[in-house]
């Protein structure tokens, strides 16, 4: 919303800055995103004194002229207006001037002729419309002097964030009245601008229909349209809006058009209500309908020249036979003010939020009145805003107030609220001495009452959102002000929830894998595949990625892909997010996954390794089982082949599989090297209602999982031994199978396996590999002699080769 | 031998140690001195120790001490040849400028950073963390934090819906009424996670962020305490002599609403501007009894903030796509 500084005080007198006005506004109000002082960029303009004038030699519209600038030389500048009068002064730019489109002067050559500036027309100084000729200067000011000295532009704009509980703010007046609230300053209801008294005519009313001598208003859907305000003036002049009128739209950022419609727009901005004047002449019957559409009539010109149409069932305005506006939205082309305009009919309603947003997204078009009614406008004061923007019309074009229809019910007196100051004292932290809230409630608007130690507040109409006791609590803080309250620290006691399990286990897996050189990633978690199961965005904005993942090594390798595009092949990436899975009506099972993805070197490179070997499959098989680990402390995790090719589920105690690890297919240039991944749940994150709406489950707190504590083993006193068995092992015999077979058969004293060689080729037959194992004993009370080694290994052998076939390789 | 005998041999022994150590090229490898040392040496200190037995009984005391001595002696003369040998070889063989054998260092995101930063000094002010579904329904979005049925409110938050009443959440404060559902007051909750909204994917914008909401629920919780929280926080995560001031916002499950701004220098060279780092307010009546909660008994205050502006004001990013590309060359700028 932009306010200007000076319209404001229309409103309230007071005499703050306007960066007072705009502090003050932030602290106790609405926040201010920028306040621009207007003509700033008018600051290196000057006046410029037309000394000589005479026609180009080389063309037909360009002048050459000599200008006083002040400097105390004349300066030869080229201009293509057509009324450049000699002895005359305008705006002058010099040569290094930037306008306000951007574009800087320079000194330069127009068809021969050397130009050093320009003198400039009131739209290249943003100052209006006319481009026709450059603007002529009413001013005894020397040349040289600041343009800025002469117009007196000095007004400023405020731009506030107004958010949707305060529709009150969307105006000057509402604006001035914090402002007035804040300051202690005095508030006036009428801007000093309007100088005309508002009509005494008495209204003609109905409660569904106004019948008058000129005009006739009947609203059929009273639930859309609550009231309904007509006026009728005749005679009016429709022409060019007098300067300050002009002015205060300019002001904001809004052209003038013609004098009866910016009286309308000084209304919307200036008093919130938005209000619309229609040809009274062109409206058939002299009519206002104002009712649902039907099907074959949902299509109406509007002011902007563009045909359109909506939804049977929402909410136009009609005359005795067709649309003429839609509803709190635009009006019609056809009806609108025009040059030969002489009678107005002038609407002021009061729609129903609900009816113009519908409204406003079946004709696919937002304006300045859609957004007030949207959010709610006073209908309380509809009439005497009314009558003001009639005077206002016929201060600035003419005509005579001939009558006033008035459609609606009386408006229903608001809910009167109890406010007890020893709740606000509460829920402040301070209390507030009563007088203050009687006063800060009163200068908002309210009408207040004391009803034994608490306050009876009846809100006015115009503030929607004061509904409750919280809502006039907050009032008086805000104007008391936020800064103002204490901010010492009180007491307060722990709370009953304990950390969520998912994120203890996502903060312990995360730092394991920062531990292991692995970077964390954010990727985009949308994905482009899916079938007609998966969850998926109904209204994307991008529809090439409307599905949710079901997995984050996808989004991995995209991820992946992308830095290879940028000649990266040495990646350890990794993500803990959110997946989902389909649940038939319902929201989606989402489940707590971390996904890891390492291809390209182990390690960096080193001169003692030039070229470090590129991670494998064995290495993703490790990162599986540190991340189950860590992700399931104290449980059992094994890795169980997933057939024929080198990728593995992750099987976790009783809990079965909770993830896998392979290779990860990805685009893959020549030059990279596979992509191993490891993805796993960490858990559900339920979705399930805690409770119903209304109630609670209060239960006592679950504890993250933390690792079952370790026996401790006591360290061995008497020596361990070890051999090395090498073993012709057949294709078809797992080492898993063969490792299996040694421990149970070797009995207790065997300590360790651990597989250290594989070999294949020279001396060893096709379909065998050689593998070798070292085997470490200890008996807790002695030292083992050779010969029981010696044993055990023949043991061993004999009981290999008989159930797996696998014999010792001769060394 | 006696006495004197014994004691002249174990110092001709040390000296003739000394004398061949030090006369020993310095770039002599270490085995091949030894080796030299143990032929002169082994079978004579083998012999004076053992003639320790054949001494009287009055002498062995002294003869004991010198054996000692002598041992020290040749290991001091070892120890010497050792140095010597250690700084003549060391600068030949070896570059100690040579780089480290590095491995690879990990990083969090700078998003992530900036997370358990907040997060660690909640901690420290006595929150723990919560989490919650991202897919959600329309009344933990939306109805259970008093947002007004089909209310300009909702357009705050262009939301992206998965089927009728189901949606991704377009913030974090589900997060509140759930956990107010499940645990009795006092609650004192930090509450992370990411959060969606339909926006085009642009150099400021992106449907999917993180954010990071607060709240405190307890009998006699305050404005007072809100302020006091919000504002140590501010002191201890931008410095302790920052300016902080509160002024008035609206959300729909806050009131009264307030936002909360420092006066921080985003490094621009405009210096120290007041930027709004926070929404706040107290949690709205409204929203304790969509809880199961009697809000004239329990009050509370919550706060909501996003991880992803700041860390992009802190670190100096201009683009937050780049924050979602995971360049392994930005990651890695953020190695620990």
């Amino acid at each position: 919303m932009i306010v200007s500084h000076e319209w404001i005080k229309q409103f309230v007198p007071h005499s703050l800055s306007a960066e007072e006005v705009g502090e003050a506004l932030s602290r106790h109000c609405v926040t201010l995103d920028g306040i621009e002082a207007l003509g700033d960029a008018l600051k290196p303009f000057v006046v410029g004194l037309v000394v000589e004038a005479g026609p180009h030699p080389d063309s037909d519209h360009l002048w050459v002229t000599r200008v006083d600038d002040g400097s105390g030389e004349l300066l030869h500048v080229v201009c293509g207006a057509p009324n450049v009068v000699v002895g005359t002064k305008y705006p002058f730019a010099r040569t290094g001037t930037v306008m306000p489109s951007g574009l800087e002067i320079a000194k330069r050559k127009i068809r021969g002729e050397i130009s050093n500036g320009m003198l400039c027309s009131a739209r290249e100084l943003g100052l209006g419309e006319e481009h026709n000729g450059i603007l002529a200067l009413d001013t005894d000011a020397a040349p040289g002097t600041p343009l800025l000295d002469v117009i007196r532009l000095a007004d400023w704009r405020l731009d506030l964030d107004v958010l949707p509980n305060r529709p009150d703010l969307l105006s000057h007046l509402g604006v001035a009245r914090e402002v007035a609230a804040i300051s202690g300053t005095p508030l006036s209801l009428v801007p000093r601008d309007i100088e005309v008294a508002p009509s005494q005519l008495p209204a003609i009313t109905g409660e569904r229909s106004a019948e008058g001598k000129y005009a006739s208003v009947h609203v059929h859907d009273a639930i859309s349209c609550t009231r309904f305000v007509g006026v009728v003036i005749t005679g009016v002049k429709v022409g060019e809006s007098p300067e300050w009128l002009r002015r205060r739209l300019e002001s904001i950022g809004q052209r003038s058009i013609n004098n009866v419609v910016d009286a309308t727009n000084y209304v919307l901005h200036g008093l919130g209500h938005p209000v619309h004047a229609y040809d009274l002449k062109t409206l058939s019957s002299q009519t206002i309908v104002v009712r649902p559409t039907e099907v074959h009539e949902s299509s109406l010109k509007t002011l902007d020249g563009t045909s359109r149409s909506v939804a049977q069932g929402t909410t136009v305005i009609c005359d005795g036979s067709k649309p003429v506006a839609f509803a709190g939205v635009m009006g019609g082309l056809e009806t609108e003010v025009t040059a030969e305009t002489v009678d107005v009919l002038l609407e002021l309603a009061v729609f129903d939020p609900r009816f113009v947003r519908r409204v406003r997204r079946s004709v696919g078009l937002s304006t300045d009145a859609s957004y007030r009614f949207e959010r709610g406008v006073d209908a309380q004061d509809a009439e005497s805003v009314a009558r003001l923007a009639a005077a206002l019309i016929t201060q600035v074009a003419g005509g005579v107030v001939q009558e006033v229809l008035l459609v609606g019910a009386p408006v229903a007196p608001r809910k009167a609220v109890i406010l007890r100051p020893s709740r606000l004292a509460r829920l402040l932290g301070v209390a507030v001495p009563q007088e203050q809230i009687v006063g800060i409630l009163t200068a908002l608007g309210c009408v207040v009452e004391n009803e034994a130690e608490n306050l009876r507040v009846n809100a006015p109409g115009w503030r929607h959102d004061l509904g409750m006791e919280v809502d006039l609590i907050e009032e008086v803080a805000r104007l008391v002000g936020f800064d103002r309250l204490p901010d010492e620290v009180r007491p307060f006691r722990p709370g009953t929830a304990p950390d969520h399990p998912l994120h203890v286990a996502s903060r312990r897996v995360r730092d394991l894998l920062v531990g292991m050189g692995m970077s964390e990633t954010r990727p985009m978690p949308f994905t482009a595949h899916g079938d007609a199961d998966t969850p998926r965005v109904l209204n994307p904005l991008a529809e090439d990625e409307p599905f949710l993942r079901s997995n984050i090594l996808r989004t991995l390798a995209q991820r992946a892909e992308y830095n290879l595009s940028h000649k990266q092949g040495n990646l350890r990436l990794f993500e803990i997010g959110n997946v989902f899975f389909p649940r038939a009506a319902r929201l989606p099972v989402e489940e707590v996954h971390v996904g890891a993805l390492v291809m390209g070197a182990r390690r960096p490179v080193h001169f003692t390794e030039p070229s470090p070997p590129a991670f494998d499959a064995w290495d993703a098989k490790d990162i599986a089982l540190r991340l189950a680990s860590s992700a399931f402390p104290g449980e059992v995790v094994r890795l169980g082949p997933m057939g024929g090719r080198l990728a593995w589920e992750i099987v976790v105690g009783e809990r079965g599989v909770v993830g896998t690890v392979g290779e990860v297919e990805l685009d893959r240039p020549v030059w990279a090297s596979p992509a191993w991944g490891v993805e796993l749940s960490l858990g559900v994150i339920s979705s399930d209602d805690v409770a119903a709406a209304g109630k609670h489950s209060h239960r006592a707190a679950e504890r993250a999982m933390t690792s079952s504590p370790v026996r401790y083993q006591p360290l061995p006193s008497m020596p361990a031994a070890e051999f090395d068995l090498a073993l012709l092992v057949p294709d078809a015999v797992n080492a898993s199978r063969v490792e299996e077979v040694i421990r149970s058969a070797a009995g207790d004293l065997l300590e360790g396996v651990q597989l250290f060689d594989e070999y294949r080729g020279d001396g060893v037959a096709d379909g065998v590999r050689s593998l070798a194992w070292r085997l470490t004993w200890r008996h807790p009370e002695r030292t083992l002699r050779d010969k029981e080694l010696e044993g055990r290994r023949a043991k061993l052998i004999g009981i290999l080769e008989q159930e797996l076939g696998v014999r010792p390789r001769a060394s | 031998m006696n006495l004197n005998e014994y004691l002249q041999q174990a110092n001709q022994l040390a000296q003739e140690c000394q004398a061949l150590l030090d006369g020993l090229d310095a770039t002599t490898r270490l085995d091949t001195a030894k080796g030299q040392l143990n032929a002169l040496r082994d079978a004579r200190l083998a012999e004076l120790q053992n003639a320790l037995r054949s001494l009287p009984a009055d002498d062995r005391r002294a003869a004991g001490t010198a054996f000692n001595s002598l041992k020290q002696a040749i290991q001091a003369s070892l120890d010497t040849f050792v140095s010597r040998q250690t700084a003549a070889t060391s600068s030949k063989t070896f570059d100690a400028t040579m780089p480290a054998r590095a491995s690879w260092r990990g990083s969090l995101h700078p998003v992530t950073l900036v997370i358990d930063e907040i997060s660690e000094i909640f901690r420290e002010l006595g929150f723990t963390v919560a989490l919650g579904p991202e897919a959600e329904t329309e009344w933990y979005n939306f109805g259970a934090l008093n947002f007004p049925p089909d209310h300009p409110a909702m357009e705050l938050h262009d939301t992206l819906y998965l089927g009728e009443g189901t949606l991704l959440r377009t913030h974090t404060s589900p997060v509140q009424v759930r956990t107010l559902q499940r645990y009795a007051p006092p609650v004192r909750v930090l509450a992370p996670g990411q959060v969606y909204r339909r926006d085009f994917f642009d150099a400021t914008h992106a449907p999917a962020f993180m954010q990071i909401e607060g709240l405190a629920v307890d009998e006699d919780i305050s404005f007072v305490d809100l302020k006091a929280t919000l504002a140590e926080f501010a002191r201890r995560f931008y410095g302790a002599t920052r300016r902080v001031r509160f002024g008035p916002s609206y959300f729909p499950f806050v009131e009264p609403g307030a936002q909360m701004d420092v006066e921080v220098d985003l490094g621009d060279g405009k210096g120290l501007r007041w930027v709004e780092i926070l929404g706040c307010g107290m949690v709205h009546p409204n929203v304790l009894e969509a809880a199961g909660l009697d809000s004239e008994r329990y009050t509370g205050w919550a706060f909501g903030m996003g991880p992803a502006r700041i860390a992009m004001s802190r670190y100096g990013i201009n683009d937050i796509r780049v924050l979602y590309d995971s360049d392994t060359r930005f990651l890695e700028q953020f190695a620990q």
